[in-house]
């Protein structure tokens, strides 16, 4: 991980005690409710549908055990809603039929950062600088601004990686904290790299992804694209550059905010993302870009230009850790063990299959501890598991951990002998679903239950599909697949990139949900970046686990031997899971939304 | 440079045919503005939220090396006063009834920043490798 150097690691606290400062400045009357707002966002801070929310930027999804404790303190001693507030939520959603709002945990996003859902905004300082006492701070979670830059969850480890992003993962985060220039774009600006063959940082679904790649003389750069996003109008990036010397890359970008901070659209916020501008200029974008690339370059003198010792020094954070205690053992009898643990235990033998991922160390593998679990909703850790989880990631993988885009945790640094017990210990603690990338692995926003943004619910619709597919075999038997979860159009639950997208809208306000097939985040599994495409007039909430089945059970129908759902999708079109969703329609819902 | 904070009635717009001041909307391209015999380029900010005038500022004090005065009016947010001097603004003016300490302690929170600005064109890796 990145080791945070004494002026790292003052600038957190003092950003802390710049939140403060405002805190205090809105409390007494001096800062109004309108300007406080975009500050308090800046550092995470929302107010949601009956509480603030707080989302801790996890930079790139690293995170230390340490810091895994300090989290679980914020879990067990902040993540309280004051009795009116809870009540008030309680009242308020089991109107809808919310009968469990979790309290007292943490959830892990889809940009791989943490948020918290009922800490009051008194205490709000307060969490920051218990924060920034483990490196840790909301900087530009929120707001206009230049967010949390991600990246694949097994960088620098992946067998498939061409160059570990994480270096340039930090610089970058190092080069946007606190831009003077880009703290009030347009609308927010989301950046993703991958360094492999397999994108699965989604990069095509970002305002500007990156793409590590060596060029024929064996140099290091960057593919850049530019201008996707989710939200309304779904846009894949395009691509504006094949090849950027690595060192150029935050030049580039400057230039690349730049433009978009003076052409984006300000008068309307559904059009305000780069995307838009993207579109709407085409190659003239691309040209502005090139031009002020130049001048910085050739006026300002490119000041950014990465060099060489800088990199290095960064890089030199990023050596795989040791484990002192464990000696190399040959790669055949580390497997001929493996088989043997899996032979005698049929549990373990699938969670070998399913959750735990090669790795360029022979000697190790990283495992991914499921948080997809009936009774949880997806990505939700509380106190005590994140205290847990802490243990286990000092025991097993030299005390650090990856928060994962698919809102998992992933150990990227386990010993081969040690699997087994690690298995024991993880299911023991209910993190050992067997699941990853399969339904139950899905992603989900946490929905109307505590967004003020949301249409509809996403938490009921995700447990009550997790509780219809607990059966491992019938898990396996559909195959790897990504269901998507958004509570409303803003798409934090990435349903626009699902192979199954879920979209709560609101109709009259009631809850129904749109059903997309067909989309991908880029991924290898998945095919090209691509929208989901619409499979009729939205449903209900009680019908939306039966047309979840009726379009799983249509593929089992329709698929060729080996064919994963999306394959089958894509090779027989909508109409067959049209009419099978259509027939799963439930009669009077029928009725009352023809009403 | 340290910038210099304006009270609302110690600032008057560019008046009508002065060509030493300008002001310009902000979004006009700083890069087309002549500067011949300019001595004070008044940016704007129509709501806090609209950052278009840190690049403007950037652009005419780093990129075309203006050195007069780049005013900084409109709707100017305490917060946002060291963003403005290191964008390359050299004053402000601060709405009525801004308390001058509550505005003066921004400037001592942060003891440097990561990036390279209009003021300081050098990010941190490069002063510390000097």
């Amino acid at each position: 991980m990145y080791q945070y150097t004494a002026f790292d690691t003052q600038f957190v606290k003092q950003r802390a005690a710049q939140f403060r400062d405002q805190l205090t400045r809105w409390q007494t009357g001096k800062l109004s409710e309108d300007d406080f707002r975009p500050l308090r966002l800046q550092n995470g801070w929302y107010v949601q549908r009956y509480a603030p929310m707080l989302r801790v930027a996890v930079p790139y999804g690293e995170i230390a055990s340490r810091q895994l404790r300090v989290l679980a303190q914020i879990a067990r001693e902040y993540d309280e809603p004051e009795a009116a507030v809870f009540k008030a939520a309680m009242e308020g959603q089991g109107k809808l039929g919310t009968t469990f709002l979790p309290t007292h945990c943490a959830h892990f996003t889809t940009r791989t950062n943490v948020q918290f859902n009922w800490i009051p905004l008194s205490k709000s300082a307060d969490v920051m600088d218990l924060l920034a006492s483990v490196n840790m701070h909301g900087i530009q979670t929120s707001g206009n601004c230049i967010r949390n830059t991600t990246t694949d969850a097994l960088a620098g480890i992946a067998v498939d990686e061409i160059v570990d992003p994480r270096p340039y993962a930090e610089l970058i985060r190092q080069w946007s904290t606190l831009h003077p220039e880009f703290a009030f774009l347009p609308r927010k600006f989301k950046i993703a790299i991958t360094g492999a063959k397999d994108d699965r940082a989604a990069t095509g679904w970002h305002d500007v992804g990156l793409h590590l790649v060596k060029n024929d003389a064996g140099e290091i750069g960057f593919k850049v694209f530019v201008g996707g996003g989710m939200g309304r109008t779904p846009v894949i990036g395009t691509v504006i550059r094949e090849f950027l010397p690595w060192n150029q890359i935050m030049n580039y970008i400057e230039a690349i905010v730049r433009v978009y901070n003076e052409h984006g659209r300000r008068d309307n916020k559904y059009k305000a993302r780069i995307k838009i501008l993207v579109k709407s200029e085409g190659q003239q974008y691309i040209d502005d870009v090139e031009a002020e690339y130049r001048q910085i370059l050739e006026i300002d003198g490119g000041p950014h230009t990465i060099p060489q010792t800088e990199f290095d020094r960064v890089a030199a954070c990023f050596v795989a850790p040791k484990l002192a205690d464990i000696a190399d053992v040959a790669p055949e009898a580390l497997q001929a063990q493996l088989d043997a643990q899996a032979a005698g235990h049929v549990m373990f033998g699938r969670w070998l299959q399913r959750n735990v991922h090669p790795h360029q160390n022979p000697q190790l593998r990283a495992v991914t501890l499921s948080f997809k679990r009936p009774g949880q909703s997806p990505g939700d850790a509380t106190s005590e598991q994140l205290i847990a989880l802490a243990d286990l990631v000092d025991k097993y993988s030299a005390g650090e951990a990856r928060v994962t885009h698919d809102q998992n945790v992933l150990l990227p640094w386990v010993h081969a002998s040690r699997l087994f017990d690690l298995w024991q210990e993880a299911k023991a603690l209910g993190l050992a679903s067997a699941n990853v990338q399969l339904l139950t692995d899905m992603i989900a926003c946490p929905g109307g239950d505590f967004c003020a943004l949301a249409n509809a619910r996403s938490l009921p619709i995700a447990e009550a599909i997790t509780q219809r597919y607990q059966d491992l075999d019938e898990l396996d038997d559909i195959g790897e697949i990504d269901l998507h979860i958004s509570g409303c159009i803003n798409s934090c639950g990435h349903h626009h990139s699902g192979h199954i997208g879920i979209l709560g809208v609101d109709k009259d306000g009631k809850e129904w949900y749109q059903v997309t097939l067909g989309g991908s985040d880029g991924s290898e599994l998945s095919g090209a970046a691509v929208a989901g495409k619409v499979i009729g007039p939205s449903f209900s909430a009680a019908e939306v686990p039966d047309v979840i089945e009726a379009v799983l059970n249509t593929y089992r129908d329709l698929r060729e031997s080996g064919e994963t759902f999306q394959n089958t999708v894509r090779r027989t079109g909508l109409d067959p899971f049209k009419e099978a969703a259509k027939q799963a329609r439930h009669k009077e819902e029928t009725e009352t939304a023809a009403a | 440079m340290m910038l210099k904070l304006l009270a609302a009635q110690d600032h008057q717009p560019p008046a009508e045919g002065d060509t030493r001041a300008v002001a310009l909307p902000n979004d006009a391209d700083a890069l087309a503005l002549p500067l011949d015999g300019v001595e004070r380029v008044d940016l704007h900010f129509p709501n806090f939220t609209d950052g278009r005038a840190f690049s403007q500022a950037f652009l005419l004090r780093r990129r075309r090396g203006f050195a007069g005065e780049i005013r900084a009016t409109g709707d100017v947010l305490i917060d946002q006063l060291v963003q403005m001097q290191r964008t390359g603004f050299s004053s402000a003016v601060l709405r009525e009834g801004v308390d001058a300490a509550d505005a003066q302690r921004q400037f001592e929170l942060f003891p440097g920043f990561y990036q390279g600005d209009a003021v300081n064109p050098q990010p941190l890796f490069a002063a510390k490798a000097a």
